[in-house]
């Protein structure tokens, strides 16, 4: 992992590279700002806005995960107390007309998050490891349950909800209309992103990847990796509430799913996927993921199992998660030598989709015979219909599948030749791969 | 009084040894190979169900041997072709597969065998009370589940404290290398070693699936206690696994059997504070909280005593 | 950032288009069809594509096919809205839901707070299985409409029956420590207080949802109680090993219930071997002498292998295609207002009727007991045997209970 994570600080950059790097933030920001002219129907804006929102959730996990090392189960309980304590405000704000309008509430869920983190930081971070995510995992546990015996804050299992449009005007914009929340979004997303990467930067961050990569050297350096933990764990505590925050801004309603172990699983997944090793990493692994979560099961009926396989590919085939697949090329690429791997991909790809989709297929067939007997024949998955009872859709799943998966494994030796061939190429160059 | 100290002890007893039961193989698998094994629920499940299917066609005792071995032979084809290529990539890498593994498992047991219960009954043989205390009936079944809890203690102890595969075993754990360079085959020992703690799952599956609901969703239902119980006792120990059971199924027994609450040993809350949290947390009685006491001692045990109740290791 | 472009792309198919001309009804069905929650969402939808099917076969609703929409909501609330949200992109007017009173509140807020915003594309929310009094009383909206009774009614009509049995002298109540089970459990010690002074309640327990693995420390406490009849609100696991328990320990005592018809209910009954001891309250059975009752359920015997969970299922189908005759249209306001005060023959026979104050249905409710059937009792449950036998049938007028409801109605 450390040879991985090593690119998450690069040293500080050129001038030239500098307006690169603040053209890329602004260009973020256009796009963020077209993006609902292009996609304007309300489903697209309300997956905009969790996008937005698990970009943050994803990317403040990834300060304990990536540039920390530390495995949470519970990170879930900053997220959603910060939730809880946005609608709250949000109901107190609108009863007594306090003068806060919505666009600086979700700070009000980074300073819950801050708090609880603070709170329970300190005996969470004295170990790294197998005993923190234990820890990290029993507190989610009670907190979550605690969730449902008080009653009075956290409303039982049905939450507590709220109205957003009672709060102070700004503008004119009352934060009802969906494209208004999506705007909120997108801003905070912008600003704690770009937070969050300056965090990387601080002597902080540096001194995260260091109790990360070897906590004995940094006590000797006299720092105390506890407090480094401890630091990053409430930063990272801050960030996830203003997500719960967000979260809670778009739902109007806080309840004890958002506490719950599956919030904390669905951000490591996410995180995990993106790839931990750079920065960028989670924001690719948010996206991917909620649009997989949102996606698959409209798709599909048995989409749990597509889920489980795809992570389960992901893990086995790109460790470093979809991030560290891409990154991969990039030495290829400065060396020149990327023309020499593409022409096997593409041949590689062919067969490939072939055997995936007779696995799809043979899924599908099977799923149609054994989960829905007595249903019509003619079923529609990932937008194609077929007849599940014809032979030759049976055939045709078969040889996909078989032929696909003999064809597939040649020409996967065929991509791992070109793929030898093209870093010695960039090796001669004196560019590691 | 004494009637509710006997029949809750009989009780903690028996809930603490089908803790034992599920959580003996993830102890192997934890705490041998260092493993997060997500998917440990998910093979106790696929043993319920092969032992659900076996037993259909040939009875319950032979589904009681058969089912742990097929899900023993898969563990182990897990663990040879897929855990192996991950385990290079640490443990995360680990925890994510079979994380990933718990989804198509849950997903291929609801469409084998649909999403309803499955009517497992419990073997006619056993379908009788065992003894009656206190006019409370205490079934033989249940005590086949004890009997059994125990055998796989004391079998696993034997096998690791005393014969040549469990030294091996022990051995490649901390020093993998030296023992690959006395001629074993680290990988099998490996391999070796997730497929008896998967089998141990389904042993416990075959077993509880009567006794409990056989469901698709009987997974993910358990939730984390396993773990509790693997940490709590103390990793890379087999008799603190045991201990940690018999302890937290007795005190959520005993804290079940108790009404006690706050307003109760005090007296009821001034009427002023009836409607904020203080009067939850006033009213909750000792029973309502039973089931999350195990985290507690989780986060307390890892506090004051990272190595567990009989571990020799930190976790 | 540059990647949510592309994403943007991805996301296009997913969420194509704003709504069509309406060439049909569609119905988004929001309910769990993966995970814990499947095996009851599944049953649902099957039930209402039926119910759809038999609508179209009789032209569809106000001459226009009849479509159910399914949205899996994976029990979430948040996904719930999300999927409601997926729905309206849809052109999806009206909704329904049934699992989960978490759900059922956050959609109707989501409901409510959606009219209220988008005026002219008004949907509606058709509650048939969430029973959360407050639903229908502080927190009522005129969108939603619910054509199960509420924990309180059937509370009602079940107490009404306690009160005329004088072998009950010692109740105990285990509930699921949430709202349901304590709405169950508060109505139950109110309305048997004030019906029948003379019952001792001699435990009163909640026990967390769905996490007990070993329900015998709380049958030892009903033992020890002296109990003879237990009322729980309990379903689905917790329902299931709690009879368990209660077997295995020869517990000996009679069960009121709500969903012990629930999937995996008879089962467990027949496993535990309570013949006749389990009863339950609802809006019908099966086994009801009622012919055309019994024709429908053959028919969805026939091509599903449960029985009819949900006749409020079908009153809510037949209502809302008559509500869109009554109407002339489809549009849901107008749908809304000819649903209010409507007043129906039942699915299984009697009157009922949709009280406008705050759209809760009212109907007769049947106590019936499972086991043993007679020549009277053509269907079993879950191919155990067993079938539902009726004990008691409480009309209408003696379910009433009065609604604290305060309506914001449309102008």
């Amino acid at each position: 992992m450390s040879e991985l994570t090593a690119s998450a600080a690069p040293p500080l950059p050129a001038t030239a590279e500098k307006l690169k790097f603040y053209g890329l933030w602004v260009i973020a920001g256009l796009v963020l700002l077209l993006l609902p002219k292009i996609f304007s129907s309300g489903g697209s804006l309300t997956t905009f806005s969790l996008i937005g929102i698990s970009i943050i959730f994803s990317l403040s996990y990834n300060i304990l995960l990536g540039q920390t090392g530390m495995l949470s189960f519970g990170h879930a309980v900053y997220y959603g107390l910060g939730g809880f304590l946005v609608i709250h405000a949000i109901n107190i704000i609108g009863a007594n007309k306090l003068a806060i309008p919505l666009p600086i509430v979700p700070l009000i869920g980074g300073l819950a998050g801050l708090f609880f983190a603070v709170l329970l930081g300190w005996v969470s971070t004295q170990r790294s490891g197998t005993a923190f995510a234990m820890i990290s995992l029993g507190v989610a546990e009670l907190i979550a349950s605690s969730a449902l015996i008080l009653r009075t804050f956290f409303g039982g299992e049905a939450g507590v909800s709220a109205n957003r449009t009672k709060l102070l005007k700004l503008f004119g914009w009352n934060f009802g209309p969906q494209i208004q929340i999506y705007y909120l979004v997108a801003a905070w997303t912008l600003i704690a992103v770009i937070a969050m990467y300056a965090l990387t930067r601080t002597p902080l961050g540096r001194m995260c990847n260091a109790v990360r990569d070897n906590p004995e050297r940094v006590q000797f350096v006299g720092y105390n990796p506890h407090v480094v933990r401890y630091l990053a764990f409430c930063f990272s505590g801050f960030f996830a509430g203003v997500a719960g925050g967000l979260a809670a801004i778009n739902f109007e309603i806080a309840n004890s799913a958002y506490l719950g172990a599956e919030q904390s699983g669905t951000v490591l997944f996410a995180t995990y996927i993106g790839g931990v090793g750079f920065f960028i990493g989670p924001i690719v692994g948010a996206i991917f993921v909620t649009l997989l979560s949102l996606g698959l099961s409209d798709l599909t009926q048995v989409w749990q199992l597509y889920f489980g396989l795809i992570f389960i590919a992901v893990v086995l085939f790109a460790p470093g998660g979809i991030t560290g697949l891409l990154m991969m090329h990039r030495p290829l690429l400065r060396a020149g030598a990327l023309a020499r791997v593409l022409p096997s991909y593409l041949i590689a790809l062919l067969p490939t989709l072939a055997m995936i989709a007779g696995l799809v297929l043979s899924i599908e067939t099977t799923v149609h015979y054994t989960v829905n007997p007595g249903d019509d024949s003619h079923i529609k998955a990932f937008g194609v219909n077929f007849d599940a009872a014809s032979p030759y859709i049976w055939a045709m799943a078969a040889i996909l599948l078989i032929g696909g998966f003999l064809l597939a494994r040649k020409t996967w030796g065929w991509v791992a030749l070109a793929w030898d061939s093209a870093s010695s190429a960039a090796r001669e160059k004196g560019i590691a791969p | 009084m004494l009637e509710l100290i006997v029949i809750s002890t009989l009780n903690g007893v028996l809930f603490g040894m089908l803790l034992f039961l599920m959580a003996s193989g993830l102890t192997v698998i934890f705490s041998m190979l260092g493993v997060l094994n997500f998917a440990h629920a998910s093979f106790y499940m696929l043993g319920a169900f092969f032992g659900f299917q076996v037993s259909r066609w040939f009875g319950f005792w032979p589904a009681l041997l058969i089912a742990p071995l097929l899900a023993g032979a898969l563990g182990a084809g897990v663990e040879r072709f897929g855990l192996r290529r991950v385990h290079r990539n640490g443990h995360v890498a680990e925890l994510l597969f079979t994380f990933g593994l718990a989804f198509v498992i849950e997903e291929l047991v609801q469409i084998i065998w649909g999403k309803s219960p499955v009517d497992f009954r419990i073997p006619a043989l056993l379908d009788f009370p065992a003894f009656t205390i206190f006019s409370t009936n205490y079934p033989a079944y249940k005590m086949f589940m004890l009997l059994v809890s125990i055998a796989i203690f004391v079998g696993l102890l034997l096998v690791l404290k005393k014969t040549r595969i469990g030294l091996i075993v022990q051995a490649a754990l901390t020093h993998p290398h030296m023992v690959g360079h006395l001629g074993h085959n680290v990988g099998r020992i490996f391999m070796l070693v997730f497929g008896v703690g998967t089998a141990l799952a389904a042993v416990a599956g075959v077993i509880a699936g009567p006794a409990l609901v056989t469901q698709s969703n009987m997974a993910g239902l358990l939730g984390p206690i396993l773990f509790v119980v693997v940490v709590v006792g103390g990793l890379g120990s087999l008799p603190g696994a045991f201990v940690a059971s018999l302890l937290i199924g007795l005190v959520q027994t005993f804290a079940v059997s108790m009404n006690g609450s706050l307003s109760g040993a005090f007296g009821p809350l001034s009427p002023a504070y009836a409607s904020s949290w203080l009067a939850d947390i006033w009213g909750v009685t000792i029973a309502q909280v039973a089931p999350i006491v195990p985290y507690v001692l989780l986060v307390l045990i890892l506090i004051f005593r990272p190595m567990g109740l009989l571990g020799t290791r930190d976790t | 950032m540059r990647k949510l472009v592309i994403a943007a792309a991805f996301a296009l198919p997913m969420f194509g288009g704003a709504a069509m001309a309406q060439e049909t009804v569609k119905i988004g069905y929001i309910d769990p069809l993966s995970g814990g929650g499947a095996s009851v969402g599944e049953v649902g939808l099957k039930t209402f594509q039926f119910l759809a099917d038999e609508l179209n076969a009789k032209g569809g609703i106000q001459g226009k096919k009849v479509e159910i929409v399914p949205f899996d909501n994976k029990t979430n609330p948040q996904e719930s809205l999300i999927q409601a949200q997926k729905a309206i992109d849809s052109g999806v007017r009206f909704l329904t839901q049934g699992n989960g009173s978490s759900v059922a509140g956050a959609l109707s807020d989501f409901v409510t707070k959606y009219n209220e915003r988008n005026p002219g594309k008004e949907v509606l929310y058709f509650n048939y299985a969430a029973v959360d009094p407050v639903l229908t009383n502080a927190k009522c909206s005129f969108w939603h409409f619910r054509w199960d009774a509420n924990s309180d009614i059937k509370m009602e009509a079940l107490t009404n029956y306690m009160k005329t049995v004088p072998s009950i002298k010692n109740v105990y109540l285990i509930n699921q420590d949430y709202s349901f089970g304590e709405s169950v459990r508060s109505s139950a010690k109110a309305m048997l207080a004030a019906k029948r002074p003379d019952i001792k309640i001699v435990g009163d327990e909640l026990h967390p949802l769905l996490k007990i693995t070993d329900f015998a420390p709380y049958i030892a406490k009903i033992k020890a109680s002296g109990a003879d009849t237990v009322v729980t609100g309990n379903w689905g696991q917790d329902f299931a090993l709690l009879l368990k328990a209660a077997a295995d320990a020869g517990l000996k005592v009679n069960w009121y219930t709500y969903y012990a018809g629930g999937t995996g209910g008879p089962t467990a009954v027949k496993q535990a071997n309570l013949n006749h001891q389990v009863f339950q309250v609802g809006e019908g059975i099966p086994n009801l002498d009622h012919p055309s009752s019994q024709e429908f359920e053959k028919a969805i015997r026939a091509k599903y292998d449960f029985s009819l969970f949900y006749p409020r299922a079908v009153n809510e189908m037949r209502m809302l295609a008559a509500a869109a005759d009554k109407a002339k249209s489809i549009d849901p306001i107008k749908v809304a207002l000819a649903l209010e005060g409507m007043e129906v023959e039942v699915f299984d026979g009697g009157k009922g009727n949709m009280r406008k104050d705050d759209h809760q249905f009212f109907q007769p409710i049947y106590i019936s007991s499972l086991g043993d059937r007679t020549e009277k009792e053509p269907f079993d449950e879950e191919k155990t045997g067993w079938g539902w036998k009726l004990v008691a049938k409480i009309d209408t007028p003696a379910t009433v209970l009065p609604t604290t409801c305060k309506m914001e109605r449309p102008n």
